[in-house]
C-alpha cells in the first residue's frame, strides 16, 4: 500500500514537473509536497527528528577533549541563516568574537568544528571563504578564532577546494583566501572540485550515456569519459584523502573550505570522516554524518537535488553534489566490502529520497528554512524514523560487516574507480544475477550464524548435563 | 651478484640481485624482511636498459604476467652484463632449457602419471553422449597422418567417409578438416571446428561439401549448418586472393554463412600493448586513463570474441542448428569462439575439472600454438599474440556478470594465464600434440592440472552451488547493447599493484565462513551425538533424576538468546584463515608466486590484503602502500606547487 502510494506520488512528482517546472522550487510550494500529507502506515519507534542531535553529537568529543564548546550563538539564525542553531567552537572564542568573524566569512559560515579525530586530537574544520576582497582585508578575530585550534608550536592546513586561479578570481566579487603572512601556521593547498552546472552537465552527459542504445564498445567508453564523471569523483575522493592524510599521518588539523563551504567542503569533510572514522561507516553513524555534514551544515538539498539528470531547462542551483558525496562513499565501500555496516542498497536509498521522498528529511535548504519555516518537525515525517525500524534495517546491513577500527586508505588510481553501476545502469541491465549473488552471500552467513547458535546451546547444555552428572555421581 | 637497488613505483629497496639458470632472484637487504622476489626467466618479457643517472643504470624488466620490475644498478659495466645474460636466459631456443623439465614438486613417478590422466578427453567425448548414433570417433588421423595439428582423437559425423575426410583436408589451410569440438546433446546440435577453405575466387571440393552435408545430417532437427567465419570480412576477401577465403553458399547446399568479425593476432597483440601502456602510467587522470583504454580497442576487441560465442550458442541451444566455426587456421580465433560457446551451453566447463578439460580440448589438443603465441621459445616476435588470455578474459567478464555460476574464481584464472607462460609445467608446450609427444612431455615434466585440483580449496567460488539456478543450463547473456558490461580487469592488468585491488576480499572471506560452517557442523554433530550418549545414560540411571534435569535443561534453552548475543563471532578462534591471513601475505610486491616452497601451499599473490593501516595509499595514485612512509615524502607530484613546497619543506 505505501509502495503504491509512493509510486503514485513519483508520477504526480513528475507530472507536476511537466507543468509548472519552477512552481515547485519555491518555497511556499514546497509545503504543497508529498511529505507534508504523507501519513506513515508503520509505528514510529524512534523519532528520527531527536536521533542525531547536536548536544549528544558534541558528547562524544567532550569525553576527550575540553579544548571545544558549544555555542547558542546562532539560536535565531542570525550570524549565520545557513548553520544550524547550535555548533562546536574552540572553548577560548566567545560568541561576540564569533559574530564577528561571521561578517569576515562568506554566508556568516565562520570555521567550526567539523570532526575530532581521537587517535591525535586534531580536527577538522569547515567554513565559507573569507571577505578579503582586493584590499586585502583582514579580521584579527578570524585568525585568532582559526589558530586557537592549534596547540603550541603546531601547523595546520587550509585545504581550499578552488583552484588556485579561481580563488584569486573571488576576490574581485568580495571573496578571496587567507594570506599566509596573516596566517603564518597555517598553509594552504589548493585542490580543485568542480561546482554546480560543470557537475550538472556531467551527470546529464553520463546517463545520456548509459542510455546510447548503439552496439558500439568505443562510443561507450568516450562518452563515459567525456561526460568527466569519474574525473570529479577521483578529484574528490583525492581531496578527501589528502585531508585525512593531513589528520592522522602529519599530525596536522585542517580548515576546509571553498566559496560558499555548503557543496565540495561538505564532500571533502564527510569523506575524510568515512576514511578516519569506524563509526561513520556504520549504519547508524552514517546516518549522524549526514545529519551533521549535510542537513545541518547547510547543503542546500532542495536547489541542488530538484530534478536530476533529467532537467529541460538548466537549473541554475541544480547540481548532483551529494549524489558525488554517495559514489564516493560507494568506491570506498567497493573497496572495503568488509569495513561497512551498511550496503549499497543503503546509498542508493538515500540517493532515491533526496531527490523524491515521502519524508520531510532532505526538504528546504538549511535548518532554518526547514526548522522555522517549514516546520518539517512537526509537519512531516523523518527518513530516519522509517529508515532504522528493524525490519527496513535488516535491507540495508551488510552481511560482510566485520568492524574495523583501522583508518582506511582508498586508491584513487582511475582503475581503482568504476561506474557506479547500481545507481547508472540500474534500469538498462537486469540485476538479477547479482541479486542472486547477494543472497547466495547471505545465506552464506546466515547459515553461519545459525550454526554458532546451536553449537553455543548444545555446548551449554552440554556442560549443565555435565556438571549435573558430576553432582550426582559424587555423593 | 651484485649490490643494486629495485625500485617499485612505490618504494624503492636495496637488495642483491641473483641470477640462477631459472629464476631472476632479488633479496631484499633489510634484515628484518630479506624479502625475496623470483622472477621465471621464462616470465620476461621484455628487457629495456634506460638512460644511466646519477644513482645508477636503469634496468626495466617487464613480465608476462603484468609484473614491472625496475632494476637500478650502480656500475653501467655489471648493468650490461645483466642485461646480456638476461636476454639470453629470457630466451630459450630449445625445450629443454624450460623451467619445466628441471623443476620437480617431489612428487613420484606414480603422483607424476596421475597428473597426467587427471584430464581425460576421451572421457569427456564420452560424456557428451559420443560415440552415438550420429558420430563416431575417427582413426584417419592416427600418426597424425592427415594432421599433423589436429589430435589423433576426433569426432567426425558418422557418414563421413575417410575418403572424404581426406578430400575435405585437402582443401583446407594446413589440412584441419571439419571436426567435432562440442555436441550438444539436447538436441543434437554441434559445434564444429576448422581452417579455412581454399577456395580462392572459384575453386571447390567435392568431398568438402559431403563434409558439411555429413555435419548437417548428423543433426537431424535442423535442415542447414551455420558457417561462421570469425574474420571481419574484408580480411577473409584479402586471403582469396592468396588461393584461401571462404565458403561461397551457392557450392555448399544448406548452408547459412556469416561473418563475425574479430580482428587478427597482429592487431590483438597491439591492442594488448596498447592497454599496458595506459595501466603502466604514472599517475594517470581518469581522462588518460579512459582514452587509453578506448583507444587500444582491447574491450572492443573483447565484445566482438563474446559476441561471436553468443551467436553459436544461441544458434545450438535456442535454434537446434549445427555450426562451423572458422578462421584463417583454425588455432586462434576459433579456439576462442568454440570455447566461449562451450562455456555458455555447458554448465560442466563451468566447473574447476571441466574447464581444465575446456582449455585441453578446445586449446591444447586443437593444435593452439602455445610455443608460439606466448614466447615460450624465442621466435618470430610477430607470432606473439595474447590469443588465450582474451579467452580468459571472456571468462572473467562472464563471471562478473553472474557471479554464482562458475565453480572457480578469479585467482584460478590468473593463475592459469601465469602457467600459460611461466613454462613450470608441461601441459602448455610446443605447437601441438604431436610434438608434445615427440618430446616425451608426460614423462619429463608435470601437468598443472594436478597442481590446480590439488589446491582446489583455493580456487573455489564461494557462491557455486551445484543446485543453484545459474549453475543450470545455458547462460543468457542480454540481447541488448550492453558495451558497459565488459569492464577493465583491473585483477589482472594491475594484479601486482596491490594498492589498486580491493583491500578485503569477498571471496576469501566467505570461503572462511564457509570453513568454519563446516567446522561448526562438525562439532554440531558431535555434540549432539554426546549429548544423547548422556540423555540416554541419565535415562537409564533414574526417572526421578532426569525429572530433576528438565527445568534446568529448559532454562538452558531459554538463555541460549543471550548466549548468542554475547558470543559475537569468536573469528578469531575459529578462523584461523581469516584473520591471521591477511596481514602475513599483504606483502605489496611480493612478486613471485610459484617458487618451490610456496607450492604447497597456494600462490599468496591473490589473498586479501586487509592491514588497511599499512596500506596507505600515496595521493598521486600509484600508491605507495606501506604506512612507514609519510606522506610528504613523495605526495607532492599530484598537487598545485602551492603545496608541495610545504610538504617537502
Amino acid at each position: 500500500m505505501e509502495e503504491m502510494c509512493f509510486q503514485l506520488w513519483v508520477f504526480l512528482f513528475c507530472l507536476s514537473f511537466l507543468f509548472a517546472p519552477q512552481a515547485l522550487s519555491t518555497l511556499d510550494s514546497i509545503t504543497l509536497m508529498y511529505p507534508f500529507f504523507y501519513r506513515p502506515m508503520f509505528e514510529v519507534i524512534e523519532d528520527g527528528w531527536h536521533s542525531f542531535l547536536p548536544e549528544q553529537e558534541f558528547e562524544l568529543y567532550s569525553s576527550a577533549t575540553s579544548e571545544w564548546r558549544l555555542s547558542y550563538v546562532n539560536t535565531e539564525f542570525a550570524v549565520c541563516p545557513s548553520y544550524p542553531p547550535i555548533v562546536t567552537v574552540p572553548k577560548s572564542i566567545d560568541d561576540e568574537a564569533l559574530r564577528k568573524v561571521a561578517t569576515f566569512r562568506h554566508g556568516g559560515r565562520f570555521p567550526v568544528l567539523s570532526y575530532y579525530h581521537k587517535k591525535n586530537g586534531m580536527v577538522i574544520m569547515r567554513s565559507g571563504q573569507p571577505l578579503t576582497g582586493t584590499n586585502g582585508r583582514r579580521c584579527k578575530e578570524d585568525e585568532k578564532l582559526i589558530n586557537a585550534t592549534l596547540r603550541a608550536g603546531k601547523r595546520g592546513y587550509i585545504i581550499d577546494t578552488r583552484s588556485l586561479n579561481v580563488a584569486q578570481q573571488a576576490r574581485a566579487k568580495g571573496g578571496g583566501f587567507e594570506q599566509e603572512a596573516h596566517y603564518p601556521q597555517w598553509r594552504r593547498i589548493h585542490k580543485s572540485i568542480e561546482r554546480y552546472h560543470t557537475l550538472q552537465e556531467s551527470l546529464i552527459k553520463l546517463v545520456e550515456a548509459c542510455n546510447d542504445q548503439t552496439h558500439n564498445m568505443d562510443r561507450w567508453l568516450s562518452k563515459l569519459e567525456a561526460s568527466n564523471w569519474l574525473t570529479h569523483i577521483k578529484e574528490i575522493l583525492t581531496a578527501a584523502c589528502l585531508a585525512a592524510q593531513c589528520i592522522d599521518r602529519e599530525g596536522a588539523s585542517i580548515l576546509i573550505h571553498g566559496t560558499e563551504g555548503t557543496d565540495s567542503t561538505l564532500q571533502v569533510t564527510s569523506l575524510a570522516q568515512i576514511i578516519l572514522e569506524p563509526r561513520s561507516r556504520t549504519i547508524r553513524g552514517f546516518e549522524a554524518l549526514i545529519e551533521r555534514e549535510w542537513l545541518q551544515a547547510g547543503h542546500p538539498f532542495q536547489q541542488r537535488c530538484a530534478q536530476s539528470a533529467y532537467c529541460n531547462t538548466k537549473q541554475k542551483w541544480e547540481a548532483p553534489v551529494f549524489l558525488l558525496f554517495l559514489d564516493c562513499v560507494w568506491q570506498i565501500l567497493r573497496q572495503f566490502p568488509c569495513s561497512f555496516e551498511f550496503n549499497e542498497n543503503f546509498l542508493i536509498m538515500l540517493f532515491e529520497h533526496a531527490y523524491a521522498s515521502q519524508f520531510g528529511t532532505f526538504l528546504g535548504n538549511n535548518e532554518s528554512e526547514s526548522r522555522c519555516k517549514l516546520k518539517l518537525q512537526q509537519k512531516t515525517m523523518s527518513l530516519w524514523s522509517w529508515v532504522n525500524q528493524p525490519g527496513e534495517l535488516s535491507k540495508f546491513t551488510n552481511p560482510l560487516f566485520e568492524a574495523n577500527n583501522l583508518v582506511i586508505w582508498p586508491s584513487v588510481a582511475p582503475q581503482s574507480l568504476p561506474l557506479w553501476e547500481g545507481i547508472f545502469l540500474r534500469w538498462n541491465r537486469s540485476s538479477k544475477y547479482l541479486d542472486e549473488a547477494y543472497e547466495e552471500m547471505v545465506n552464506i552467513i546466515e547459515y553461519n550464524k545459525e550454526l554458532q547458535a546451536k553449537v553455543n546451546i548444545l555446548r551449554r547444555q552440554l556442560a549443565e548435563l555435565e556438571t549435573e552428572d558430576g553432582m550426582q555421581e559424587s555423593p | 651478484l651484485e649490490h643494486i637497488h629495485r625500485v617499485s613505483p612505490k618504494k624503492a629497496a636495496l637488495g642483491t640481485l641473483y641470477l640462477t639458470a631459472t629464476h631472476v632472484i632479488f633479496v631484499e637487504n633489510s634484515p628484518d624482511t630479506r624479502k625475496e622476489t623470483w622472477i621465471l626467466h621464462s616470465q620476461i618479457s621484455t628487457i629495456e636498459k634506460q638512460a644511466t643517472t646519477a644513482t645508477g643504470c636503469p634496468l626495466l624488466i617487464r613480465c608476462k604476467n603484468f609484473q614491472i620490475i625496475q632494476l637500478i644498478i650502480p656500475q653501467e659495466r655489471d648493468c650490461h652484463d645483466v642485461y646480456i645474460s638476461l636476454i639470453r636466459l629470457a630466451r630459450p631456443v630449445k625445450y629443454e632449457e624450460l623451467y619445466c623439465f628441471s623443476f620437480n614438486p617431489m612428487l613420484d613417478k606414480e603422483e607424476r602419471e596421475q597428473g597426467w590422466v587427471l584430464i581425460d578427453l576421451s572421457e569427456e567425448y564420452k560424456r557428451m553422449g559420443l560415440p552415438n548414433h550420429y558420430w563416431q570417433l575417427s582413426d584417419v588421423n592416427r600418426d597424425y597422418r592427415v594432421c599433423d595439428s589436429y589430435p589423433t582423437e576426433l569426432y567426425v559425423p558418422r557418414s563421413a567417409t575417410a575418403h572424404i575426410i581426406v578430400g575435405s583436408s585437402k582443401f583446407r589451410s594446413r589440412r584441419r578438416f571439419p571436426v567435432l569440438s562440442y555436441y550438444y546433446k539436447d538436441n543434437h546440435a554441434s559445434i564444429c571446428r576448422s581452417s579455412q577453405p581454399l577456395s580462392g575466387f572459384s575453386a571447390r571440393c567435392l568431398e568438402d561439401e559431403q563434409m558439411l552435408q555429413a555435419i548437417r545430417k548428423a543433426n537431424p532437427g535442423s535442415d542447414f549448418v551455420y558457417v561462421v567465419d570469425t574474420r571481419p570480412k574484408l580480411n577473409a576477401m584479402a586471403n582469396r586472393a592468396a588461393g584461401k577465403g571462404y565458403e561461397n553458399e551457392d557450392n555448399y547446399s544448406n548452408i547459412k554463412f556469416q561473418f563475425i568479425g574479430i580482428e587478427n593476432i597482429h592487431v590483438m597483440r597491439n591492442s594488448l600493448q596498447k592497454m599496458l601502456e595506459v595501466c603502466e602510467l604514472k599517475s594517470p587522470s581518469m581522462s588518460d586513463f579512459l582514452w587509453g583504454l578506448e583507444n587500444s580497442g582491447w574491450l572492443r576487441h573483447i565484445k566482438a570474441i563474446m559476441d561471436a560465442g553468443i551467436f553459436i550458442a544461441k544458434a545450438v541451444s535456442e535454434e537446434g542448428v549445427s555450426v562451423l566455426v572458422h578462421c584463417s587456421d583454425g588455432w586462434d580465433r576459433t579456439a576462442q569462439v568454440c570455447s566461449v560457446a562451450s562455456l555458455l551451453l555447458d554448465p560442466h566447463y563451468r566447473t574447476l575439472k571441466g574447464f581444465m578439460v575446456l582449455i585441453e580440448k578446445d586449446w591444447i589438443s586443437f593444435g593452439h600454438k602455445f610455443n608460439h603465441r606466448y614466447g615460450n621459445l624465442d621466435g618470430d616476435p610477430k607470432e606473439i599474440s595474447p590469443v588465450i588470455d582474451q579467452f580468459i578474459e571472456c571468462v572473467w567478464q562472464l563471471m562478473e556478470q553472474f557471479p554464482c555460476a562458475f565453480e572457480f574464481n578469479e585467482r584460478f584464472l590468473i593463475h592459469i594465464q601465469h602457467h600459460i607462460y611461466s613454462c613450470q609445467f608441461g601441459n602448455f608446450l610446443c605447437n601441438s600434440q604431436k610434438e608434445r609427444r615427440e618430446l616425451k612431455i608426460q614423462e619429463r615434466t608435470y601437468s598443472l592440472w594436478a597442481h590446480l585440483w590439488k589446491n582446489r580449496a583455493d580456487y573455489l567460488n564461494p557462491l557455486f552451488r551445484a543446485d543453484h539456478s545459474q549453475t543450470q543450463g545455458t547462460l543468457h547473456l542480454p540481447t541488448a547493447p550492453c558495451n558497459f558490461m565488459y569492464k577493465f580487469w583491473s585483477g589482472m592488468y594491475n594484479r601486482f599493484e596491490k594498492g589498486m585491488q580491493p583491500r578485503q576480499s569477498v571471496t576469501d572471506y566467505l570461503m572462511a565462513v564457509k570453513e568454519e560452517t563446516q567446522q561448526l557442523e562438525e562439532e554440531l554433530e558431535a555434540l549432539e551425538e554426546r549429548l544423547e550418549k548422556i540423555q540416554k545414560v541419565q535415562l537409564n540411571c533414574t526417572k526421578v533424576k532426569s525429572k530433576q534435569s528438565e527445568p534446568s535443561k529448559h532454562s538452558g534453552f531459554s538463555t541460549s538468546d543471550n548466549s548468542i548475543a554475547n558470543t559475537p563471532q569468536d573469528y578469531s578462534g575459529n578462523m584461523k584463515s581469516f584473520p591471521s591471513r591477511s596481514p602475513s601475505q599483504g606483502d605489496e610486491d611480493s612478486a613471485l608466486i610459484l617458487t618451490q616452497d610456496n607450492l604447497k601451499s597456494s600462490d599468496p599473490d591473490l589473498s586479501a590484503n586487509s592491514d588497511q593501516e599499512s596500506g596507505v595509499e600515496d595521493l598521486s595514485c600509484r600508491s605507495p602502500s606501506g604506512g612507514e612512509h609519510a606522506p610528504s615524502e613523495d605526495s607532492g607530484k599530484d598537487r598545485d606547487s602551492d603545496e608541495a613546497v610545504f610538504l617537502t619543506a
